[in-house]
């Protein structure tokens, strides 16, 4: 174990993610004329306003209907437009799964599907709209790009590239205000990971906000001597496979954290590809197979176990279990 | 085209739907034969698209959507009869690794196919979006979706109508086959829709009627419709038909809505129906 160990994270600020999808499909409103934005009802949570206000005849109010908007998106791409739709993720996913399914994925539509509000940390309106499946249901799907960004200026940056990229896309973001540690002119390469903090003992995979918990407890961990490795898995698929396995091979063991159902999340990508290279020793945080509830954001991490004390636990876990 | 011209066209169409049905003991012939000359139609006579250079976006063309997908036999008929890829491609129907899926998909690059179907309701909003961005490009082609009158107990098919009423979306001409029937029975059994013509008056809609077997009608009715693109609403056609129509024991029942002829009946069927253009 490493004797003194410094951990240097510059926090910026604080926001929530949904804002720096805002701003950046602004901004990507700017600079590419065939963006157009969709919304059913739910503009103002989504940050959308800007967009339609400087863009109206390329903002498409649909109404209180996500599969008409989710068809009215895929036909959109026919002609060129790149369509972002707009709504919480429970209505961006499971409401609309067979409509993404055979309009979207399997018709290899343009689409970016960018789903706020996911999650528990939506809070007080609880479990009918906090959904913790949406990860795994878009990442069984074939053609899609999964992408779940950490904080409010990578949500900006992820939102402007896959306008760039040429495929359908779930972009997963959420409602709180979570510290902001990407600095404003990071460049966002979908598919590669970014390593956050060095370590040799434990190496901690985050996607989301989780990955500023996951940083605080690389902090704890140091206290204790512990030499932590941070990655930022912001694309969930396709998989940053390198950034795992060479992290890895040097910790043997690592702790994954999310905000989502254990199964069929980030954890679940990275166990496939460990139990198939290198069967390594897992610990995972994220919620076991349960329904969540009305409560603050805080209150419910740390009923359900997915907060930076979680992520403390898990990392000394399985560093008994190498 | 002349009607007769269209006649005969639509007459091979019904034979290629059945023998490619029957090459492989499944598919769905009954809505097929019934959408045949309103199929031929559209594209032998109506639409303004360029066949022997497909692409994805079609600018400057009219667009088509086929929301009801199990119905791709017809679809595969016309597209091939009409130049899109070769008549004999039709041969591989439903067979491991075709273009010619059981319904159809974009996903093995059929020239022709825009969006993939087969879950029902999902190819009114497709038509929309398509046609919203038909206008955004300044584009005069014209979108056009069919329907099954079964897939409109779907409620996608009713939010789509609201919004393309609310909006406008007046480069769109929806057709909705009503052969009176799906798989389960008579749709008066399994659930009624009630007074279409008045639903979709109700919806905000221009509502035509007509014959889906009298060519000159379907012909006609086309005209009209087209007629009233860029007015400010969206069109539909209420299509009446008869499932399995050209072959006698096909039609009547909702029997044929997905099961295929066996050697037999397959025989007994092209004896109905004129070889026109000659057999793939």
């Amino acid at each position: 174990m490493s004797e003194t160990i410094n951990i240097d994270i510059e926090v910026l600020g604080k926001k929530d993610t949904r804002s720096g999808f805002g701003e950046g499909l602004l901004e990507i409103g700017r600079k590419n004329k065939d963006v157009v934005a969709l919304c059913a009802d739910l503009t103002g949570s989504l940050k959308m306003n800007a967009f339609e206000s400087e863009f109206p005849e390329r903002f498409f109010q649909i109404g209180i209907a996500e599969a008409n908007m989710m068809g009215i998106a895929a036909g959109m791409t026919i002609g060129g437009k790149i369509p972002f739709t707009g709504t919480f993720a429970n209505f961006s996913t499971g409401r609309v799964y067979d409509q993404i399914r055979q309009s979207i994925a399997y018709s290899q539509k343009n689409v970016k599907i960018c789903a706020s509000h996911a999650g528990l940390t939506l809070g007080e309106d609880g479990a009918t709209h906090q959904i913790l499946e949406d990860i795994g249901m878009m990442k069984m799907l074939p053609n899609m790009t999964v992408i779940v960004p950490a904080d409010f200026n990578q949500t900006k940056q992820a939102t402007m590239a896959i306008a760039d990229h040429n495929g359908p896309v779930y972009l997963r973001f959420g409602r709180p205000s979570v510290p902001i540690f990407i600095k404003p002119d990071a460049k966002f390469q979908i598919g590669k990971a970014d390593k956050i903090i060095e370590g040799d003992d434990v190496t901690i995979i985050a996607c989301g906000h989780l990955v500023w918990k996951s940083i605080e407890a690389a902090k704890e961990l140091a206290l204790q001597g512990i030499s932590a490795e941070v990655i930022n898995m912001h694309t969930i698929k396709p998989l940053d496979e390198k950034a795992v396995l060479e992290s890895v091979a040097k910790t043997g063991c690592v702790v994954t954290a999310e905000e989502h159902m254990i199964h069929g999340g980030l954890g679940d990508s990275i166990a496939q590809l460990l139990s198939r290279t290198v069967p390594t020793p897992q610990e995972y945080v994220g919620v076991n197979d349960e329904f969540g509830e009305s409560g603050t954001p805080n209150e419910l991490m740390t009923k359900y176990g997915i907060d930076t004390r979680n992520v403390v636990e898990s990392a000394l876990k399985v560093i008994q279990r190498k | 085209m002349e009607t007769q011209e269209l006649i005969k066209i639509a007459s091979q169409v019904r034979r290629d739907i059945v023998r490619m049905v029957a090459a492989v003991s499944s598919g769905h012939p009954g809505g097929s034969l019934g959408c045949a000359d309103f199929i031929t139609t559209l594209y032998f006579d109506t639409m303004k698209h360029n066949p022997s250079s497909f692409d994805m976006d079609g600018m400057g063309d009219d667009l088509f959507f086929l929301s009801n997908g199990h119905i791709s036999p017809v679809w595969y008929s016309v597209l091939a009869r009409n130049g899109y890829f070769p008549v004999a491609e039709l041969a591989t129907f439903r067979k491991l690794s075709t273009r010619l899926q059981g319904h159809p998909s974009t996903d093995h690059n059929l020239p022709g196919i825009r969006m993939a179907s087969g879950s029902l309701g999902q190819g009114l909003s497709c038509g929309i979006g398509a046609a919203e961005t038909k206008k955004l490009n300044q584009d005069k082609g014209i979108v056009y979706t069919l329907h099954g009158d079964g897939e409109l107990q779907e409620g996608q098919i009713w939010e789509a109508a609201i919004y393309a009423a609310a909006r406008g979306i007046d480069n769109l001409i929806a057709t909705i086959d009503c052969n009176g029937r799906q798989i389960d029975g008579d749709l008066e059994d399994v659930i009624s829709l009630g007074n279409l013509t008045q639903k979709w008056q109700a919806f905000g809609w221009e509502v035509l009627e007509m014959d889906g077997h009298n060519i000159n009608e379907i012909k006609k009715t086309l005209a009209t419709a087209k007629e009233m693109v860029g007015k400010g609403k969206p069109i539909v056609i209420i299509m009446t038909t008869e499932m399995g129509q050209g072959v006698d024991y096909m039609m009547g029942t909702h029997k044929w809505h997905g099961s295929a002829p066996n050697e037999e009946q397959l025989q007994m069927a092209l004896e109905q129906l004129d070889e026109t253009l000659g057999d793939y």
